[in-house]
């Protein structure tokens, strides 16, 4: 049965699930459990944010916290995974990847390969992006890119509480590393979600709104803007089409390219910085692929190509809005200059 | 509290200066945390209140050419090393005239002229820092010393036990502050080390490791002055680890349900710094009270000027978004 709950409530939920359902799944992080059996304690911090509230006390064997020690932890998760555990480690922000990305791009990310396909590496990596609540440049990173650059790592971008709960259960039933990108800002954003459990396969985009006059591939939060935009558009007799490749890595070129093929238009709406990104390899893959379809430029509406900054009027031109997106558009329809 | 001969050294105008430095860093801070429920103040803001003694008493050995290397948690530590603290509450507001022109914030106020490398937001991105500034003062022979400020949360990063090996075996002029507050975030230090004194850690890398009562600013004093003087000489690192407390939550708007009743009230009524300070000066009749209390008048004032005009001070002009970074596309 659906019933509306948050995108926090919804991975903590799939943890849960998970947890309960398989013993060898256990979570782990910084602040997870802390607190707990301090006087005047309620309940345990459950990470910085809470995602993991209320699961210390339901899973107690299961829950751990870590000292702030992430090359160290990040790299237990690895060998936990292939030692028989199915491990869900929290990196509070993706902007301390810096800290342990040994672990994950040398270690975690290798092993299948470097050992002729022989080990199983069944991780998950939970951590937060994303730019909007004035926490400046070392917290509000949009960082996906780097992981999907890597080989061997899975990388998953929820945009809403549907996808974030089965994408995480997919995710800690996934054999191999797979690294869960979960947007701050969105943590509070209520959707129906089902209370049983359910999976959605890595690989399949969603087709988030239907048209055939430019196709808009959104990563992420960014989703919420593209739709602002359609619909702004559509007043204006612009149909667009939003597709959500829900996952970056394996990514669902087959229904982008279809997409662009109807629309003959493409426009990239991601939150990371332009150089080198999912936006820019998308453009890459699709001119590649459909350039006979095209019928004008790709259009990138990115983050500028500077960290996050810390002034709130600043970092609101920072992120990408629906203006941008709108503007974009028009860029590819003819209907107005370049963005 | 522990009699220091360190406190007799200090003439008066020395003391009147670290007090000055504590009660700037205090109301600084007790602002900060009124304005910052009122709502204007935006992001991660975490306060220093408690552990003035630390920054003042480190910091009175230190000049304009030595470094610091701090933490999250970096009000007091640049205050105490000079920054102008007026820049400074500009900066928490965001705007233009801020320290780093709002494009830092609290968790980044940083101002190279006065040594003070930066507040940091990665957990143990200090030590290495420093190692580098030791090596730099080492090789130019200019007597700088650098000290690199980390949490007891942080003392569990592998940054710190990489960059004491390094600066022992380089022996450079480094001094290791840990500043244990027996909270990382929510995690009380028994959930994150099994062991008592973090200085202990010191052994391992052939260094003095020291342990001091963070709320005694002569306590502190003497052990930094130690060190740093060693550090100057080309007797290499020093660990300090001062156990003290932090008197807001982690950072502004936690609830802090992790903590004891009372436990920070006790605190500030036994073993506050300030507390603690007047009352050592006075009964040893070094300083006069109302000195202390024109100090604290001063301040206030300075206080309330800065956060008046930090409100009403123009925010960053639209182009800056695009500027000060290395490469422009
Ligand atoms: C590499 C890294 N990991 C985790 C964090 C999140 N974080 C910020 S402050 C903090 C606790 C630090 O505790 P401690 O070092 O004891 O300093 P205190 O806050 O007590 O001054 C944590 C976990 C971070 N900023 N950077």
């Amino acid at each position: 049965m659906a019933r509306t709950i948050s995108y926090m409530q919804a991975i903590n939920e799939a943890m849960a699930q998970e947890m309960e359902r398989d013993k060898t799944v256990i979570v782990f992080g910084e602040d997870n459990i802390g607190g707990t059996g301090a006087p005047g304690e309620i309940d345990a911090w459950g990470g910085v944010l809470g995602v993991t509230k209320g699961l210390h006390g339901k899973f107690p064997d299961q829950i751990m916290d870590t000292p702030i020690s992430e090359s160290a932890f990040i790299g237990a998760a690895a060998g936990a995974a292939c030692s028989g555990l199915r491990p869900v480690a929290e990196l509070m922000f993706v902007d301390f990847m810096g800290v342990c990305f040994d672990q994950i791009f040398n270690q975690a990310a290798k092993f299948k390969y470097m050992f002729g396909g022989k080990a199983k590496t069944p991780m998950v990596i939970r951590t937060m992006y994303g730019a909007g609540i004035r926490a400046a440049s070392q917290h509000s990173q949009s960082l996906y890119s780097i992981f999907t650059h890597i080989p061997g790592l899975k990388v998953v971008v929820p945009s809403n509480p549907y996808d974030a709960k089965g994408l995480m259960i997919t995710s800690i039933r996934d054999d191999d590393p797979v690294i869960f990108l979960e947007n701050k800002v969105q943590y509070a954003e209520e959707g129906e979600v089902p209370e049983e459990s359910y999976t959605i396969p890595f690989g399949e985009a969603e087709i988030v709104r239907e048209g055939d006059d430019v196709t808009i591939v959104a990563i992420g939060r960014m989703v919420n803007m593209a739709k602002q935009a359609a619909e702004s558009l559509s007043s204006e007799g612009i149909n667009c089409e939003i597709v959500d490749p829900r996952t970056l890595s394996p990514l669902d070129t087959d229904t982008i390219y279809e997409s662009v093929e109807n629309t003959g238009r493409l426009v990239v709406v991601d939150e990371s910085n332009p150089r080198c990104s999912l936006a820019s390899d998308i453009v890459a893959l699709v001119s590649q692929n459909c350039f006979d379809s095209l019928e004008a430029a790709p259009q990138m509406v990115t983050a500028p190509h500077v960290p996050p900054p810390f002034s709130g009027v600043l970092e609101d031109l920072y992120v990408p809005d629906a203006e941008r997106v709108a503007a974009a558009v028009k860029a590819t329809t003819g209907t107005s200059a370049k963005a | 509290m522990t009699e220091v001969a360190g406190s007799t050294e200090l003439g008066r105008e020395q003391l009147l200066d670290a007090y000055r430095t504590m009660r700037m860093i205090r109301e600084f801070e007790d602002r900060v945390h009124t304005e910052f429920a009122t709502g204007d103040i935006p992001g991660f803001v975490h306060l220093y209140a408690g552990e003035e003694a630390i920054a003042a008493g480190f910091m009175a050995h230190t000049d304009n050419d030595d470094y610091v290397a701090s933490t999250h948690r970096g009000h007091g530590h640049a205050i105490a090393k000079g920054c102008d603290p007026r820049a400074m509450m500009f900066e928490i507001y965001g705007k233009d005239e801020g320290l780093c022109r709002g494009k830092g914030g609290s968790m980044h106020i940083a101002d190279l002229s006065k040594g003070m490398l930066g507040a940091n937001g990665i957990v143990g991105g200090g030590p290495p820092l420093v190692c580098g500034v030791g090596l730099s003062a080492k090789v130019r022979k200019t007597r700088q010393v650098a000290i690199s400020f980390t949490g007891d949360g942080g003392a569990n990063q592998g940054t710190i036990f990489e960059s004491m090996n390094l600066a022992s075996v380089w022996d450079l002029p480094v001094i290791f502050c840990i500043e244990n507050n027996g909270y990382a975030e929510a995690t009380a230090q028994a959930f994150s080390s099994k062991g008592i004194d973090i200085a202990k850690r010191a052994d391992g890398f052939s260094m003095p490791g020291i342990v001091v009562d963070g709320h005694d600013f002569f306590a502190v004093y003497e052990a930094a002055g130690e060190a740093i003087e060693r550090a100057r000489d080309g007797g290499g690192p020093t660990m300090i680890e001062c156990k003290v407390n932090r008197y807001y939550g982690h950072f502004e708007g936690d609830a802090q349900t992790y903590r004891a009743e009372n436990e920070v009230e006790n605190v500030k009524a036994q073993k506050d710094c300030l507390m603690l300070f007047r009352r050592r000066v006075t009964e040893a009749d070094l300083v006069e009270e109302s000195a202390l209390d024109e100090i604290d008048a001063e301040i206030k004032q300075y206080i309330d000027d800065a956060v008046r005009d930090a409100q009403a001070a123009p925010e960053p002009a639209p182009e800056r978004l695009l500027t000060d970074v290395y490469v422009s596309y």
